[in-house]
Parts: structure tokens; sequence; C-alpha cells
């Protein structure tokens, strides 16, 4: 599973002023954190980016790309922004991926990014009704938002499906459902659609001490389901995942597994 | 329309060894499978080292006796013999280390050894007694004084690994890390050598050998499972060369011993006892093995024939 880092969120107190002080080593020092703590991937999400945001993602990038040998998650509702963002971008390590597009048709130009960029995509299953009410409602968008990628020329395997993840605290009953569509949208392709998941949304508003509990237990559920991507916190989710890895086969058990 | 070969994509490359001062040998290296020459890299052909012992040996059946008994008294006549008879590499097992040989001390060990070292330029590979203490107490002295020599010295295992690593890590050579027939425990003593700081990249994975007919499956498939645990699943304390023990397993059967009088409806005791072991290590070969302990020169010199029509293939 590809474990994207989300500690880079403008969202973040630390964050956002070392953002504003165009201070690098906060920046560089929570991305590398998150790369010995096993991330493969860092997202850089920088919101709206209404003012500067270009010159603002084409820092983070390579301020993140400056500390660790990773590809980074570009999170940003500005075009302009993410552009920047993919352009500076340094591909040695893979590929940057784009966060993200949906069914509302002015996000369709991250598609317009992603085929030119050839980077790809995390699609939202977000409808024009607004957020989806089940699994099924989801599927549904899922099949237009491929039919969509399609359109722009975008393969399938660069396309990863967010059933989106919501709080557990405000709507219980959606924790399930997202399950559910992590094992349907696999079955829309062979081979299977690939899934990913902004994981600490289902705790948000819970109480600090419990967030990294139901965090933790969601992804162990997640991953059984066969989710291919997590934006994810990696210290809080590391052994999580190595213990799931080994469980469902996937790394060869050791008696210490959970220290490589 | 023509048919194409399907083809797996690999992730790992197994790290190449090199070993030896002013002569070298060069092992692992590849990128595919055993012998999928259409699918990756395969820098270096598998690589066999003659056997000798540092005192005379207890065990050699006639066979054997029949070609070193005039060597065998001495380790540095017996190592030019197997040179003169095409050895790319010796192996030296300290037979006379093991408590009930001649219990040698470390030192005692050692002067011999420095000798050896000025007097035979082959590339070495040293080996223990299979005694997890004793071996515990020589092995790193013996690395000491072959410092410089750059060669392979095993085996360590879960009981001794520690002082072994750190004397052949302290002493440059590369390392030969043995655990009983087992794809986890493999796994587990790679991790274990690796934290002590240990390069990795060093690291010869025995799995433990066995003999045709004697368990040999079991060595097969655990190194057909590493192989591909490291070179497919990305398995990194699993990417290591392989490490099969031939001779020394073969020599003990009954097959490679019994008289032509005891059992007449078995042949040739020269052909049946050296063929079970060519038939042994080319095998072996297949599952993934890159670095074989041979004994008899005619079964050498079989699987070296073997390699070298298998990698007429190599592209």
């Amino acid at each position: 599973m590809l474990v994207i880092g989300e500690r880079l969120s403008i969202i973040s107190k630390r964050v956002r002023e070392a953002i504003q002080m165009r201070d690098k080593l906060p920046i560089q020092q929570i991305a590398f954190e998150q790369w010995q703590a096993g991330a493969h991937m860092i997202e850089a999400n920088i919101g709206p980016a209404e003012e500067d945001g270009e010159r603002l993602m084409e820092w983070m990038v390579t301020t993140i790309q400056e500390a660790v040998p990773l590809p980074v998650s570009l999170d940003t509702t500005n075009p302009k922004a993410m552009e920047a963002g993919l352009r500076v971008h340094n591909n040695q390590w893979g590929k940057p991926l784009i966060n993200s597009t949906s069914l509302d048709p002015d996000r369709f130009i991250m598609f317009e990014l992603a085929a030119k960029y050839n980077a790809p995509v995390i699609a939202l299953t977000v409808g024009k009704r607004g957020l989806p009410a089940n699994a099924e409602e989801r599927v549904e968008i899922a099949v237009q938002l491929i039919e969509k990628a399609s359109e722009f020329g975008i393969s399938l395997e660069d396309i990863y499906l967010d059933p989106l993840v919501m709080q557990i605290s405000t709507s219980q009953s959606q924790a399930k459902e997202v399950l559910r569509a992590i094992r349907l949208f696999q079955e829309l392709n062979d081979p299977p659609m690939k899934t990913v998941v902004g994981l600490s949304n289902l705790s948000n508003g819970c109480p600090k001490h419990i967030r990294p509990i139901i965090n933790r237990y969601y992804l162990a559920l997640l991953m059984y389901e066969g989710v291919s991507a997590a934006i994810v916190n990696p210290a809080e989710v590391i052994e999580v995942i190595k213990t799931i890895n080994v469980i469902t086969g996937k790394t060869l058990y050791a008696h210490s597994y959970l220290e490589i | 329309m023509s048919f194409i070969i399907p083809k797996e994509i690999y992730t790992g490359r197994i790290p190449e060894i090199v070993f030896g001062k002013d002569k070298i040998a060069r092992l692992g290296g590849e990128t595919a499978l055993p012998m999928h020459f259409f699918e990756g890299d395969f820098p270096n052909k598998p690589l066999i080292a003659f056997e000798i012992q540092d005192t005379k040996p207890e065990d050699y059946p006639q066979e054997l006796a029949k070609i070193y008994s005039s060597v065998w008294d001495d380790p540095i006549r017996w190592a030019r013999f197997c040179e003169a008879l095409g050895a790319k590499a010796i192996t030296v097992r300290l037979m006379s280390i093991h408590p009930d040989s001649k219990d040698s001390k470390p030192e005692e060990v050692a002067d011999r050894l420095r000798k050896f070292l000025t007097e035979v330029d082959l590339p070495l590979i040293i080996l223990g007694s299979n005694h997890i203490e004793k071996d515990a107490e020589v092995l790193p002295v013996v690395a000491d004084v072959s410092r410089g020599y750059n060669c392979i010295v095993g085996k360590a295992q879960e009981g001794n690994y520690k002082t072994i690593a750190a004397s052949a890590m302290a002493a440059g050579h590369s390392l030969i890390a043995m655990s009983e027939l087992d794809v986890n425990l493999a796994k587990q003593l790679n991790i274990l050598i690796t934290q002590i700081g240990f390069p990795k990249e060093k690291i010869i994975i025995d799995p433990m050998c066995s003999a045709l007919g004697y368990g040999f499956e079991y060595t097969y498939s655990v190194m057909e499972r590493i192989r591909i645990a490291g070179l497919v699943q990305q398995d990194s304390m699993l990417c290591s060369p392989l490490f099969a023990d031939v001779g020394f397993y073969v020599w003990k059967t009954k097959e490679a011993q019994a008289s032509e009088e005891d059992v007449p409806q078995w042949g040739s005791l020269y052909e049946r006892s050296f063929m079970w072991e060519a038939i042994t290590a080319c095998s072996f070969l297949l599952s993934g093995a890159e670095l074989i302990v041979m004994r008899h020169p005619d079964a050498i010199r079989v699987t070296e024939r073997f390699i070298d029509d298998l990698f007429s293939l190599r592209q």
C-alpha cells in the first residue's frame, strides 16, 4: 500500500506559520520525519491558495524534495498552483500525484493536467448532488469519473478513486459504506481500479486521545478490503500497515518484522 | 503472428559479491530468477569453490581419498593441487577446531592461516566447524588474521552471529548466514545481522543444504521461496546470493560410499558417487544457488560444464 504522509497541511498551525514565513526548516523536518516513519510520498496541502498559489506550490515541492527523495502529492484547488507544482516536481523518485479532481466541472482541469504531465490523479466520488449516501452511489459516481478520465486520455491505472471518508462522530454509517465502496471500486476494472483514502478525516472531531485508535483500526479494515493508497500520519499507522501486510501474506513474516 | 514470451518484471537485484585479493572471484548481481536469461541481467556465472580442510579429514570416503590422500596432510599443498585441477576459489573448512576433532585453539588456527594466506592466492572462503560456541571463539580471530584478503567467512547462525558478523565487518569480509531450512528464519537472521551494522549487500544466505535423496527438496524449495521473495516481492532482507554446501552433505550419503561388492546393482562407485554430487549441485543451480562448495573434481567438472552450457543461452 502506498503511504502518503499527510502532515504538511495548511490546516496545521506549525505548517501554516512556516509557509507564511517561507521557513524551510520546519517543512523539511516534517517531511523527513514522515519519510523516516515509512512514507512513500509526501502530501503538500496548500488549500485554495488563491494568492500567490503558483510560487507557494513551487516552494513547497522544491523544499520537500530538497529534504527527502520522495515524490509529492499536490493538494490544492488552484489549477495554476497545481500546474506550477507539477512543473517543478523532480520525477527522479516517482511521479507526482494530483489531489484531486471530481465530477465538479470546475475540477475537470485537473484531468487535463494529469494528461499533460502524465501524472496519476485522485478522483473524489463527489457527485452533482453533493456527498454520496452509500457505496452504490459512490460506485455510480466512480463510473462517471472513469468515463470522464478516459475522455482526457488518462489510463485507468493512473486514477485513484477516493470514496471520501467521513467523520465517524457525525456520519457513523458512512464508515461501513466506504469499506464496501473500496471493494466495489476494484471490481470496476481488471486489473482492479486503484483506491485511496484520507484516513484521519474519520476521527476528525473526536477526542484527541482516541483519534489514533480509530484511525488504526479503520486502516486495518481498509487494507483488508484492498485499499491501494492512504493519506496518513505514517508514524501513527506504520505498525498497522506492517502487521496487516504480514497477516495478508504481502510480506514475509520474521520476528523482527516491525523493525524493518 | 509471432509468439512473444511473457516476461516477469522484477524489482530487485541480487547484490554482487566480489572476493579475493590477488585473484578475485565474483558471484551474484542478477536481476531475474535463475537462468531466466530472457528476463534480466546475469553478469556472473554461479561459482564453484573446491573444499579443503585444515586437518586430515576423518570422514572422506574412498573415492575422495583416492584423489586427495596424498595432499590432505598439508592444506597448502591441498589448495595448490585444487588450483592445478582448475579451482577458481577455495573453501577452507576449519574442522580441526571442532571439540570432537582436535579442538584446536584460535591461536593455532591463526598461525596456520597466516602461512596459508601467504602461500595461496586464490579467493578464499573460510568456514568454521558448525559448532556454535567454538565457531564464535575461532572465527573472529580468523577474520582478523585474514583482514585485507577480502574473504567470505561463515557460518553465522542465530546462536553466534553477533561475534562472527561484527568481526567479519571489522575485517571487511563477506559473510555466510545460515538458518535451518526456513524462509522466515532466514529473513530474521538477516535482519538481526544488518541491525548490528553489517552491510546487507555482503551477506550470503545459506538456507542449510542437503543431498539428493536426503531432504534435497526442502533446501530446494526454501531457496526458491527466498529468491522469489527477494526478486519479485521486494523483500530486501531476502535479496541475497545463495550458498549451497553440497560436498559436505553428499559425501555422507550411502550412495557416495557403499562399495560395489555390497550393492552390485548400483554400478560403479566412482561414477555413482561423483555424479551424486554433480546432480545435487546442478539441481541447486536451478533453485538459485550462486556459490557452491564441492569436493570431487569430476563432479565440479560436470557442474561447470552444465553452467557453461546454460550460460551459452545468456543474451
